[in-house]
């Protein structure tokens, strides 16, 4: 596929300056959107959100990130027990890793040598080596496991498990579980502020963002979110983003088919963006200067400009996106 | 503000890190021994002996694990009062301690008797059994909090989903019982909120006999078409049959070619086996894994039960029945039972406020309420007895 690799613009000119244009060719970025029902990975264009490539899976395909060398994406097969390691380059599924039963997100260590997964009907989270597949170790944690996240030290792995409605600190170097914070029901998304000073732990049915002191492991906050209009328990905080700069955080609310962005200094609640039906996952563009919502009801990924903080466009990919990696 | 930090240790086992010394904290799981509902229509249904406990076991598992981070450690004790038991009478040793938290797999008269007796003034009883409507309203108890969908809510879920297909004129096919006659009240009630008809009315007394026979589907298949002959143009057969006498005949039985929707055919729940949204998937591979079988409606309400009780322990940290039941009262409170929105319980009759699933034996088909039933509080108050029409009066 050669012509993925071009910009519109410059495959307009290659007629004229073909080498010149070769020479000067800018990948696009591209995102790649989990297809729970479809087991598929959607390819879309990161300039015109064009489909490139609609990739097919093993069975019920959710978790999903890239490697930090952007040379692979990988997603999290819950139904066949694996992840499979897209190859970015070449699109296609080159390898599959063996997790255990039911992975349903993961995660990489700093260098991408260590791969996280939550094994969501075992309640444990299994450490493997990325380069042999092999499993380092299994954290037995809380049940139903769900949404990890990695301190920048790579000193700690928190996971948030569902059913126990806990935050559990794990720590690196023993994988030992050090900590365990109690926070609303059902929690499904972790993510570091970008200065490590608080972790943000989203609670589904609860219905709000917990904020954790990842040092005293104390909750220091708890956001919630009114929307006039909306019934209280429609509003379902999952995916979480913060800008660069840690002056603008995006709290996905599903059912409430809103996201909601917050000042995390006030914990204010500044507006609410109209998404699609569902939104569970968000993710930045390589530039942080758009946001991607992944829709599940509505089958498209809405597009938001963080500047402005308006949804400027949805575009449809398969059935019950669930998350959204996205490559430079 | 709730966090305990364990120090880990090489020489604990990983899976208890974090772990630390556990208060006990009873529930106490009463049934009686009631003789089996005889044979069911359908080779197909089973009735287990452990039917609500096994939830109830499974909760009680799944509750210990957060407990076994937070301090707490929960433990079932099962009480089964013998068949046609005084049930006053025999409580009496279960509150011998003091008031208890009780789960109780009792029938509305049984469950009245335990929550009257002077010794179960300050429990708190967990109904996980019952979908009567009186004991909602006008038989409402202050002691107790009801698990599972009443009635009237199970008639309502199943008319927004009918008034919404547009499926407005009703024929109600009426069974001999008490129960039956609430529901058939109940469906007119639903047809009169939500602007659909009961365009045709009939009552039947069918006898099930021995429901065993080597020609058993050639008469049901005469009788069935006569009980249904009705005359008049309908859009679906709704059936209110409590007891399963007859109504699982009735799909594909009718004289006319007309769903049947109701207490059999396409009925409203709290659960089925083949419910997976809402993370519903994860829960049936943990019970199957735990009890060997499908979960019930029943199996679910003693799960939920006992996670009410683990949710107003370990996060509301109410340790007495009194404290217990301020706090399922409280806004603080909300439990979670995989319906995509958190549980809360009706302060006005205590009845667990929850979506109700639309389902088919082997599909769920929708959940209600349905999109459009517009209420100026709480959508799902839309199902059932609303606080200005409450009987209710608990006197607290």
């Amino acid at each position: 596929m050669p012509s993925r690799a071009l910009t519109g613009r410059c495959a307009a000119l290659l007629a004229f300056a073909g080498v010149l244009c070769f020479a000067a060719s800018v990948r696009a970025s591209e995102l790649f959107v989990s297809n729970e029902v479809d087991d598929t990975v959607t390819v879309l264009d990161g300039d015109s959100y064009k489909v490139i490539a609609t990739i097919p899976t093993d069975q019920r395909p959710r978790g999903i990130i890239e490697t930090p060398d952007h040379k692979a994406v990988l997603v999290c097969d819950g139904d066949s027990s694996n992840i499979d390691v897209i190859d970015t380059r070449t699109l296609k599924v080159v390898r599959r890793i063996d997790t255990g039963p039911d992975p349903e997100t993961l995660a990489t260590s700093l260098s991408g040598d260590q791969l996280y997964v939550s094994n969501e009907n075992n309640a444990l989270v299994t450490i493997i080596n990325y380069a042999t597949g092999k499993w380092i170790t299994q954290v037995p944690v809380g049940i139903e496991p769900e949404g990890l996240a990695v301190s920048r030290d790579g000193r700690t792995v928190v996971v948030v498990s569902e059913e126990t409605s806990m935050a559990h600190f794990i720590d690196t170097r023993t994988w030992q579980v050090v900590a365990n914070v109690l926070v609303d029901n059902r929690p499904r998304v972790a993510v570091y502020t970008p200065d490590q000073r608080y972790l943000w732990v989203s609670s589904e049915v609860g219905g709000t963002v917990s904020v954790i002191d990842p040092r005293s492991h104390q909750i220091v906050h708890v956001i919630n979110f009114q929307i006039p209009g909306v019934d209280k328990q429609y509003i379902g905080p999952l995916g979480i983003q913060f800008t660069a700069d840690g002056r603008t955080a995006f709290v996905a609310l599903g059912r409430a088919n809103r996201v909601a962005v917050v000042d995390p200094r006030s914990y204010e609640v500044e507006k609410y963006i109209l998404v699609g039906q569902r939104p569970w996952q968000l993710t930045f563009s390589p530039d942080r200067s758009k946001l991607y919502v992944a829709n599940g009801l509505t089958n498209d990924v809405t597009i938001i400009d963080v500047s402005s903080e308006k949804a400027v466009k949805s575009v449809p990919v398969g059935r019950l996106p669930w998350g959204i990696a996205v490559v430079p | 503000m709730l966090a305990l930090a364990g120090v880990s240790n090489a020489s604990m086992p990983s899976a208890a890190a974090g772990a630390v010394a556990a208060r006990a904290f009873p529930i106490v799981y009463l049934r009686e021994a009631y003789p089996g509902p005889g044979i069911m229509p359908s080779l197909l249904e089973t009735q287990p002996d452990d039917l609500g406990l096994a939830g109830a076991e499974d909760g009680t598992a799944e509750i210990n694990t957060t407990g076994k981070f937070l301090g707490w450690h929960f433990k079932l004790y099962v009480v089964t009062l013998p068949a046609g038991a005084d049930v006053a009478a025999q409580v009496r040793r279960v509150f011998a301690p003091g008031p208890a938290v009780i789960v109780a797999d009792l029938r509305a008269g049984d469950l009245l008797q335990l929550a009257d007796a002077p010794a179960a003034k300050n429990a708190l009883i967990l109904d996980i059994r019952t979908t009567d409507d009186s004991l909602r309203q006008q038989d409402c108890r202050a002691n107790v909090f009801h698990i599972l969908p009443s009635q009237a809510m199970r008639a309502d879920a199943l008319a927004q989903f009918l008034v919404e297909k547009r499926w407005s004129r009703w024929f109600l096919l009426q069974g001999p019982t008490p129960a039956d006659a609430v529901y058939a009240a109940d469906v007119r009630r639903s047809a009169a909120r939500y602007g659909a008809r009961v365009v045709a009315a009939r009552s039947y007394d069918y006898n099930p006999g021995s429901r065993r026979s080597d020609t058993g589907y050639q008469q049901i298949q005469t009788q069935m078409p006569l009980a249904t002959q009705v005359g008049t143009d309908y859009d679906v057969l709704f059936v209110a049959d409590e007891t399963d006498l007859f109504g699982d005949y009735l799909p594909y039985n009718t004289f006319d070619a007309r769903p049947v929707v109701g207490t059999q055919g396409l009925v409203a729940t709290a659960w089925t086996p083949a419910f997976q949204s809402y993370s519903a998937l994860q829960m049936q591979n943990r019970f199957q894994l735990f009890a060997h079988r499908e979960m019930t409606e029943r199996d679910y309400g003693g799960w939920l039960a006992v996670n009410v009780v683990g949710d107003a322990v370990m996060r509301g940290r109410q340790t007495s029945p009194a404290g217990i039941r301020a706090y399922l009262r409280s806004d603080g409170f909300l439990v979670a039972g995989f319906k995509g929105e958190g549980l809360t319980f009706r302060t006005w009759d205590q009845q667990l406020r929850q979506p109700v699933l639309i389902a088919q034996p082997l599909m769920v088909v929708s959940m209600s309420p349905q999109a459009g039933f517009l209420h100026p509080d709480n959508t799902t108050d839309t199902l059932g007895f609303d606080q200005p029409e409450t009987q209710c009066r608990l006197g607290h």
